[in-house]
């Protein structure tokens, strides 16, 4: 019994040194983004915060156009989510509640794609795409392209054909549309599933790089997570405290859904993983 | 109506599919069997020149090599850390909740950003990592820009961001196994590392071959963010891997034809993957 105690101290030690480090990164960026020029290149570096120095964030505004930037981000990771969830609920429909001539063939086809991240194993045929589409620099080029995917389609499925067949006969019955019966029945049945799956498709869209990179020449159509990167090229090179306050307002929104929603999250990310 | 009515309803997803993913791998075969100037205006067929060209090539080669290491690296330390850190989490420890909360926390944050982070921390002026490695051993690193250093700090970034996922994934599974034979082949006896790795461990195999193929995917392409914001693919070529070789010929160097083949050849891999999981894993890795 006493032998095991120590043990588990020991683990509990270990326990709080692998929470440090895998915190640490987050915690110094927002201390950094807080510290005077000064103070960042001060020696020994500080750990923790001795000022509240907010002028970075003004910087970090006026270096590069952060506000349009973040909004940039918004509308694209909200227009990602929602057509997501959209074609992926319309999609999961079909493939749970009806047999139909090719089923197999689409679902195959569907699935084919799921390791097939087009913003990425695809960025140069598809930049020549959007180009001979006259999409470059435009949100149409950061949004369309991912608007399906093979992912939430099956998530979707999954989750409608755990509803009682039944619902569906009896809406039938009393006189009910199949789309009726999908909006009315079907949708708000699957309410926390949808929820899950939004922020999920949230934080993936709000940390995509590559693609917008590529696809937005100008300034004002890129994102956040491009806007970060410029600020480290920018003139305040090692200006550490202002790219930390950016790099804090970029991380900010899908960190503190993350925080806020945890369990939500956690769950559905396991169950969309493990049935998918 | 109930014979179209599923048409329509796959009518979205098809569309984008077939405009974005289908259409644009097919576009990127064809390329890849051309040599083209710069501006697109004059296009040689070239056979599959475009690809014997790749595979002799030294940075092409290179190429493949630092992924293989980056890959296997990241995939060891990731799935090693993770099973490690979900058993000590499993154990419901006092302040679990806020253990659990904080090393979750990176799952949210994006590669380009894990890269940021870690550029500043590793950096051998104003960082801190430094500052204790020379505290503790009086090292003083060059962390993004000497071999071998860039590509450990490459790995450590991706380790750091990728680590949340998978214990997300190990403790829902350690969940399922009875907690007694966790306890008793962690606390008691001497071998009790050993048992772990040989009894719990296998246990969970279904959720390791997802998480191998998840990661090796996430590691093949999300890696570019980290690597262009840490290292930009250097020192040299270092670590330049496969997508950052991809993006550098097709948007740095216009090099259109090769890095159209380049495409193809991720393609055939990701193609390679996607039959592996479904072969081997939609029976075992149905989890309930």
């Amino acid at each position: 019994m006493r032998r095991k105690r120590s043990i588990t101290i020991l683990y509990e030690i270990i326990l709080v040194m692998v929470t440090f480090i895998m915190a640490l990164p987050l915690f110094l960026a927002i201390t950094i983004s807080f510290q005077k020029p000064e103070a960042v290149f001060s020696y020994p570096p500080k750990f923790f915060p001795t000022s509240f120095y907010w002028k970075n964030y003004v910087e970090a505004f006026k270096y590069v156009p952060l506000a349009r930037l973040f909004l940039n981000s918004l509308i694209v990771a909200s227009l990602i989510t929602l057509g997501k969830l959209t074609t992926g609920a319309l999609a999961g429909f079909a493939f749970s509640h009806f047999n139909f001539k090719s089923k197999k063939i689409m679902f195959a086809t569907l699935f084919a794609t799921l390791f097939l991240p087009a913003e990425t194993v695809m960025i140069l045929p598809l930049f020549l795409i959007m180009k001979t589409f006259g999409w470059v620099n435009t949100y149409w080029a950061l949004t369309i392209p991912f608007m399906a995917s093979a992912t939430n389609t099956f998530l979707m499925r999954q989750h409608f054909l755990t509803i009682p067949r039944e619902l569906q006969d009896a809406a039938l019955i009393d006189g009910a549309s199949y789309m009726q019966f999908f909006w009315k029945v079907l949708i708000p049945l699957s309410k926390h599933m949808l929820a899950g799956a939004s922020i999920i498709n949230f934080v993936y869209a709000w940390n995509m790089y590559l693609w917008p990179l590529i696809v937005s020449m100008e300034d004002k159509m890129k994102t956040v997570q491009v806007g970060v990167k410029m600020l480290m090229q920018a003139e305040s090179a090692n200006n550490w405290g202002v790219i930390m306050a950016g790099t804090v307002v970029a991380l900010a929104p899908t960190v503190v859904m993350f925080l806020a929603l945890q369990n939500l999250f956690v769950k559905s990310l396991v169950r969309s993983g493990m049935k998918g | 109506m109930k014979r179209v009515l599923p048409y329509l309803l796959l009518l979205p997803t098809f569309v984008i599919i077939t405009l974005f993913i289908y259409w644009p791998a097919v576009y990127s075969l064809r390329l890849s069997f051309y040599r083209i100037t710069p501006f697109g205006n004059r296009m040689v067929f070239v056979g599959l020149r475009n690809f014997q060209r790749l595979f002799q090539s030294p940075e092409y080669l290179n190429a493949i090599k630092v992924t293989v290491v980056y890959v296997l690296a990241s995939l060891f330390l990731t799935i090693f850390l993770a099973f490690f850190i979900a058993l000590l989490l499993n154990m419901n420890l006092p302040g679990n909740r806020i253990f659990r909360a904080l090393i979750f926390t990176p799952y949210a944050i994006s590669p380009a950003i894990a890269g940021v982070l870690w550029s500043f921390l590793l950096n051998p002026v104003v960082g801190h990592v430094n500052y204790i490695l020379s505290k503790l051993f009086g090292l003083q690193v060059e962390w993004l820009t000497t071999k071998p250093y860039a590509l450990i700090a490459v790995i450590i970034a991706t380790v750091w961001k990728t680590l949340p996922f998978d214990i997300i994934f190990y403790l829902a599974g350690l969940q399922d196994i009875p907690q007694e034979l966790i306890e008793a082949s962690l606390v008691e006896g001497a071998n009790s590392w050993a048992r772990t790795w040989k009894i719990v461990f296998p246990l969970l195999s279904p959720i390791t071959f997802y998480l191998v193929i998840m990661n090796l995917v996430s590691f093949m392409f999300s890696s570019f963010a980290i690597i262009d914001v840490t290292t930009k693919g250097g020192p040299g070529n270092y670590t330049t891997t496969l997508i950052y070789r991809l993006y550098l010929d097709a948007f740095a160097f216009q090099k259109i034809g090769p890095a159209a083949a380049q495409s193809v050849i991720l393609f055939l891999i990701m193609a390679i993957v996607t039959i592996f999981y479904f072969k081997f894993g939609e029976r075992r890795v149905h989890y309930q």
